[in-house]
């Protein structure tokens, strides 16, 4: 880190500017948390941070229930789990955002530095993957919006050229009878990543059948990823035992973990199937609230 | 080679207006420690894991080994040396003294700082709300029991002065 190099930009032209600037090996700093350790470490290099907080566009946060969500790529994890309409209407997203690190870190790390930094095991990510948000992405020449799913590509890797930057992260107003809701499975109760990790968004209508379901495993496979066939099933039951079972079901067997310190592949397929049940019921329970 | 890049800030401290150089890899922690010869804040892990290099940035509790320094211009710094009040103890320091919440007393700062930023925010936190909010703080000694004691004890008397 001996020649770093330090900007911070106050507009997205300006950052882009600096991330264009390729001879000085620029990188985006956000709340740094996973950044300043991997540049210390050697895992990743920079010899410029172009630091985004004191952009004003990228610390935009506005929740309400007829325009959504917009979340700034400089929004720290803390700020979303202590707005009020945020915490209202995206419960799982906030329960993902608060499970982040400790106090320090979720002052600091932002759901879009979560999202970039590619871990399999992000929290937020499946929780934004259930959601089924976008990003909106400013490059040299134009903006251009991606969904969160098609972001990341393999471990810590994503389809962000250097001069690319995630301006803000968008999610739609939650319909009547849909709302979310995010797990995960820890070895103790705090401070530690996920050996799985579940995001569901769920839609029930006036009788209680459920009408949509987007279902999201993190930690079970080189990125986090939409577990398709468990949601379907879940279309037209009253998301009852039965139905929880076999979403359960569907999940285990789209879970392709690896084995390593903090599980067995197999432990993991299984936790992937309890944990689906768990948070598609909590998810239809808060949904049947929103009828 | 070029020269490494000297930035130099303006920032509060303590409540005192400060200005230093620094490089731009240069943490907070370390400008701290080095430059401005506060050594209460101490370094643990350098991973943000441990806390014992919390200080409030602007009302935020923030592991200051993950902040550069470069990034701290115009903004309020409060470390473990701007919380007493001349020679009178902030209320957190005096009940860690007197619940012995501190035996080798690496993690303390960290814990006091990030007590008094749960303090400011929530002043009658419940014993969970303060095991969480301590979560990211690590002491190796001495078990936390006697460390959660202490913030509920200053807690209760400051609420009643």
């Amino acid at each position: 880190m001996h020649e770093l190099q330090y900007s911070s930009p106050t507009s997205v032209d300006e950052a882009l500017e600096m991330l264009g600037e390729s001879s000085r090996d620029p990188r985006v700093l956000a709340g740094g948390t996973d950044l300043l350790i991997q540049l210390r470490s050697g895992a990743r290099h920079a010899r410029l941070l172009v630091d985004v907080k004191r952009i004003p566009e990228m610390n935009v946060l506005h929740a309400d229930a007829r325009t959504g969500l917009r979340l700034g790529g400089a929004v720290p994890c803390a700020l979303v789990g202590e707005h009020p309409a945020a915490r209202e209407l995206y419960p799982g997203l906030v329960e993902a955002a608060e499970l982040i690190g400790s106090t320090q870190i979720q002052n600091r790390a932002t759901v879009a530095g979560n999202l970039c930094n590619g871990s399999p095991a992000a929290d937020t990510t499946p929780a934004l993957l259930a959601l089924d948000a976008t990003c909106t992405i400013a490059g040299p020449s134009r903006r251009r919006e991606i969904a969160a799913s098609e972001l990341v590509t393999a471990p810590g890797r994503t389809v962000l050229a250097a001069n690319d930057l995630l301006v803000e992260i968008r999610v739609a107003a939650p319909a009547r009878g849909s709302a979310d809701a995010y797990q995960r499975l820890i070895p103790r109760s705090e401070m530690d990543i996920a050996v799985v990790g579940v995001g569901a968004s769920v839609t029930v209508d006036a009788d209680g059948t459920c009408t949509a379901a987007r279902i999201a495993l993190g930690a079970v496979g080189p990125r986090a990823f939409l577990a398709e066939d468990a949601a379907a099933s879940l279309v037209g039951t009253k998301v009852d035992e039965a139905a929880l079972v076999e979403a359960g079901r569907l999940a285990s067997e789209a879970a392709q973990p690896i084995s390593d310190k903090r599980g067995t592949a197999e432990y993991r397929r299984e936790v992937a199937g309890v944990l689906t049940r768990r948070v598609v019921a909590e998810a239809a329970r808060r949904g049947r609230e929103r009828i | 080679m070029s020269k490494p890049q000297k930035l130099h800030l303006s920032t509060r401290l303590n409540g005192e207006d400060v200005e230093f150089l620094c490089e731009a890899r240069q943490s907070l922690l370390e400008v701290l420690r080095d430059e401005l010869g506060h050594t209460g804040t101490k370094e643990g892990c350098a991973t943000g894991d441990c806390g014992a290099c919390s200080v409030i940035l602007d009302d935020r509790v923030v592991c200051s080994c993950l902040v550069l320094a470069a990034e701290v211009e115009g903004r309020e710094i409060t470390t473990v040396e701007g919380l007493a009040d001349g020679d009178h103890l902030h209320p957190l320091q005096r009940k860690f003294l007197e619940h012995a919440a501190l035996q080798c007393g690496v993690c303390t700062p960290g814990f006091l700082v990030a007590a008094r930023a749960l303090l400011d925010r929530n002043p009658d936190p419940t014993e969970r709300e303060v095991r969480y909010h301590l979560a990211g703080n690590l002491c190796r000694c001495t078990g936390y029991d006697k460390i959660i004691r202490a913030v509920l004890d200053a807690a209760a008397e400051m609420r009643s002065t």
